[in-house]
Parts: C-alpha cells; structure tokens; sequence
C-alpha cells in the first residue's frame, strides 16, 4: 500500500477534494483546453497576464481524477506572480520530472513549488503520469495561445 | 498437421474452467488477479495459446495460394475456422462468413460497402442511444459523405432502449438499422429480435453489433433475421485482431468490394478485373491467418464448455456482483436493464473512476475505468466515466468479494 499512500498524498487528497482557484477567470488573456482522450477527462485552464508578461491570475474548471485535479490546483497555486517564461520553464521542468525523463531535476519556485513533489508518486504509475501533466499541457497552450486543445498524447 | 489437445464436447465444466486460463494463475500486485475486464477483452485459454503457436511452430505458410504442403496446412486450418463460425452463429452458408479484423472493420465494411451507395440527402440511418463509439463513428461517415441524416433511439435511465420511439422513428425515411447486441457500458440485452422483425416490416435492413453478445449467449443469425451481424474474437477468448462479419448472401452479392488487393480477385488486368466470390471478395491480403486459426480453437473451448452452462452461471454471479455492489454506502449502479448481460458499471462516492482503478489494480483487481468508448451513454448519465466489472465464465464469486474489499479499501483512502 505504500506505493498508493505515496500517490494519493494528504496534499493530493486535500487539494483534490479543494480545488484552489476552481472556476472561470473574469478578464483572462489566455485559456487552452487539456484533454485526456483516455479517460476523457477535461479541464481548462484560464490566465490573466499583465503588461510586464507577469501571470497575475490564473484558474481552471473542469471535471477529472484527484491526481488531475490536484495537479491543476497546486498549478495555479504556482504561476500566479510568476512570469510567463519562468512558468514555461517550470512547465519543461515539471513534464521532464514526471514522465521520468529527468527525475532529479528541481523546480524553480520556492515553497510553493516543493508542494509539487506531492506528485512524484505517479512516477511509479506509468498510466496515471497523464492525469498529473495534463493541466501542464494546459499551461503550455495557453501561453502559446495554441487554438487546438492540449492532449496527453 | 499437429493439433492442440483438444477437449471432448461438454467435458469442461464451467467450475472447472479457471484452471484452463493461464493468464487467471499469477499475482498482480502481490495479489492473486481478480480479473474482471473480459468485456474490454477476455483471456485466453491455453488451448487457444497452443493452438496458435501449433500453427506457428508447424504449419504455417500463407493460405489460398501454394501447392506445397504447409500452404494446404494453413489453408485447411483456415477455412476450417471458418467453418467451426458458420456452425457457432448458424450461418446458412460459408459464404456468409466474412474473416476481418474485428467488430470495428466488420461494421466499417457494412458501412462503406452496404449503406453508402445507399442512401442519399433526406434518408436516415437508425443507430440507438446505447452504442460503442465503433458503431457510431462509421454511420457518422456515411452521413457525411452522403448526405444521410444519423437518428438516435432514445433510452431510458434504466439503460432500456424506448422502443415506442424505436416505432415511430422507423417510419421515417430509415434506410439502415444499426444496433449493439449487449451494451458494453451497461449490459443491457436489448430486444434485437424483435427490433430486427419491426425494421422488416418497414424493409429496412439491419446490422447487429454484437461484440459483446457472442461470449455470453448461442447466437443464431438465422433465427434473428438479421441482415449483418459483426464480432470480434478477442471478445469471445480468441486472440485480437481476428472477428466475423456474418452477412445476407444475396445482400453480400450484391455490394462493391470494401478493399482492394490479393486473394479478392479472380483475374486482374489493367483495364478490368474479376473479383472473387464469396467470402473472399471481401478477404483483400494476406489475412491473420494464426489468429482465425485461434479462433477456431476458441469456438471449440466454448462449446466444449456450453453456452448455456456459461449463461447460466453468469447470469448467477451477475445477480451476487449487483447485491453485493448495492449493499456498499455510496455506491451508485449504472445500467440497470431487466434483461443484462454480466457487465456492471458504478460509481463510489466521489471517487472518480480512474482513482478507483488505480487503487483496485493494486490490490490485484482489474476493471475497466472511463467512457467505454460509449461518449453518448456517459453523458447521459451525467458522469464522466464509470467503473465496470465485467464477468466471463472463469470468474468466480471469490472474485467478486475481492472486489468489494477492494472498493472498501478506496473509499477509506479517500474518506
């Protein structure tokens, strides 16, 4: 059980359970849609982005499992303040350590970004890696404004 | 030609037959496997295995084409899969047993071969509420090259399909019945005997999916009437990549081939050829020729084993699986039809299902989480996807009481 406890951490559980900053965004300047044609599990992801390239809100909606859904709550919780190419390299960073590619690579971030190792776990769940990038996949599209939604695939 | 021991008729009984299932023996997980996916595709027994590997070790060669002795091994196991089909869905005739990859491309060649240079601008082709995305998608094609307009029966929150509205929809303009035998997502049976005799009566031909009908119940394409009638055998505890299109010999004769290519033809020269009859008009390649051949093997596991005898004790396990799902707080059945095959959808709590197969599988117990490539019914449910057991005739109730320890232990984790 210990790999399970190691996936569905309190902080997994809780943000799962509580989404943070769940709902549209009024005045959002970016959005892209992320889809898992798996499991069709679908969220969007919403940013606000100031003058200064600065994302200075940002929010997501949708339905899918606690690892999406976690993943996409401490997300938002990340970017917001950050600027828009931090964010993409946090995006590089956080794909490359999930998929396992890159596991020691470490997120730039601070705190907030160590919640983030909350997510290791799916490491060890090669079917559910998917679920914890799909609101990254988001991320990316919606800074590069990519008209298609973001696929896991 | 060396075969795989095979069984005598009705000397498994279907208690015994776990044992026949190699795949059912190992541990997942630390667990002894629960196997409950066989909807999605079923395992296969060690005759099938043998038989295919017999095939691979001994005889094979490409079929319909050599003098020399292996090409007639492998022609004569071959064609006489294809006969073991015709007898287990009682065909009238060989020709009437199409060899293709599966349900999908048995319905795709329908679609393309049948309905298409039928129908036009203002005609309907009929599909129900309660089909696989397989038996959507290729109507949706034909529609759009054609003009044709999709109609979709409606079904009740049950999972039944509304056959008052089946009625009066037929009336108008439908050139095509498409329908699934047994709902992957749901279970539910529906009436396809009865659909088929009411389309008749309006002539509207009829193909029946039936994928999920063929592990479970004798299917007998003379007494349904129908017009087509498409399988897998990965469904039916066949190896993938192999199924069935039965279709009408006068409906077959008169379509276009669906591909072009060897072993279709007669005589081939640049301004014209002579296509093959029947089946192997519609039989373009070199086809899985291992694969049917395993097939043949599983048609005889299953009648070895009985029809009835499998149908009887699913139809028993399937009554535990429900009582028993009913009897866990939170817990929300999906698909409750009178007439069901042993397929159960659910939801727990909030639990969404891909978490709830994550925490299953590590306890050894396999279901199958998502849409089921059934989009429409999970929307009609309001859900995004469901978890589903689905049983076959290896399963046991132990099986099924690991499966609810195993859910318990999810809803603690996520309480």
């Amino acid at each position: 059980m210990n790999e399970l406890r190691d996936l569905y951490r309190e902080l997994i559980l809780d943000h799962a359970k509580s989404p943070r900053h769940f709902g549209k965004l009024d005045g959002a300047t970016h959005w892209a849609e992320g889809i898992n044609p798996l499991c069709g599990d679908k969220l969007k992801l919403f940013l606000r982005v100031d003058d200064k390239q600065t994302i200075d809100s940002a929010s997501f909606e949708g339905s899918g499992c606690a690892i999406s859904v976690a993943s996409a709550s401490l997300l938002t919780d990340l970017v917001i303040g950050m600027d828009v190419a931090t964010a993409l390299n946090t995006f590089d960073a956080v794909t490359t350590r999930l998929t396992g590619r890159g596991a020691d690579i470490d997120i730039a971030g601070g705190l907030k970004a160590e919640k983030l190792r909350a997510l290791d776990g799916v490491r060890e769940f090669p079917s559910r890696v998917k679920c914890a990038t799909l609101a990254w996949h988001a991320l990316n599209s919606a800074i590069n404004n990519r008209s298609t939604p973001a696929t896991t695939e | 030609m060396i075969l795989a021991p095979q069984r005598n008729a009705s000397a498994v009984s279907v208690a015994d037959c776990r044992s026949d299932f190699p795949a059912l023996h190992q541990d997942v997980n630390e667990h002894s496997i629960v196997y409950l996916d066989s909807a999605a595709s079923a395992q296969q027994p060690i005759s099938v295995i043998e038989t295919v590997a017999n095939y691979q070790r001994h005889d094979h060669s490409n079929v319909h084409r050599g003098v020399h002795t292996l090409s007639h091994r492998a022609t004569d196991a071959y064609e006489g899969a294809r006969d073991k089909l015709r007898l287990f869905i009682n065909a009238s005739s060989r020709s009437e047993v199409i060899l293709t990859s599966g349900t999908t491309e048995s319905i795709n060649l329908v679609a393309q071969s049948f309905c298409r240079p039928r129908v036009g601008d203002g005609d309907k082709i009929l599909i129900t509420h309660l089909e696989h995305h397989s038996n959507i998608v290729p109507w949706q094609l034909v529609c759009e090259q054609t003009g044709a307009e999709l109609v979709v029966v409606p079904m009740d929150d049950r999972g039944e399909l509304d056959l008052d509205s089946f009625d009066s929809l037929l009336a108008d303009n439908v050139r095509f019945l498409a329908v699934g035998h047994v709902s992957n997502a749901l279970g539910t049976i529906n009436p396809v005997k009865d659909m088929i005799a009411r389309a008749h009566a309006h002539d509207v031909p009829v193909l029946v999916d039936g994928a999920q009908g063929v592990p479970h119940m004798q299917i007998d394409v003379q007494d349904l009437d129908c017009d087509f009638y498409a399988f897998s055998g990965h469904k039916m505890f066949g190896p993938t990549g192999t199924g069935v299109l039965f279709g009408r010999e006068s409906l077959l004769e008169e379509m276009p081939p669906y591909q072009g290519g060897g072993d279709m033809i007669l005589e081939v020269s640049f301004s014209d050829t002579v296509y093959n009859e029947l089946p192997y008009k519609f039989e373009a390649g070199t086809p899985n020729i291992a694969g049917v051949i395993g097939l043949g093997a599983a048609v005889d596991y299953l009648q070895s084993v009985g029809l009835p005898a499998i149908a009887q004790h699913e139809q028993q396990l399937l009554k535990y699986l429900t009582g028993e799902l009913a009897k866990i707080e939170g817990l929300r059945l999906i698909g409750t039809a009178a007439n069901k095959a042993s397929v159960q959808s659910f939801n727990v709590d909030d639990i969404h299902p891909h978490d709830l197969g994550t925490i299953l599988d590590h306890q050894g117990v396999a279901i199958r989480t998502g849409h089921h490539c059934a989009m429409p019914v999970m929307e009609y449910f309001k859900v995004s996807g469901t978890a589903r057991a689905s049983l076959a005739l290896y399963n046991n109730r132990d099986d099924i009481d690991q499966l609810v320890e195993a859910i318990g232990k999810a809803r603690k984790i996520f309480a």
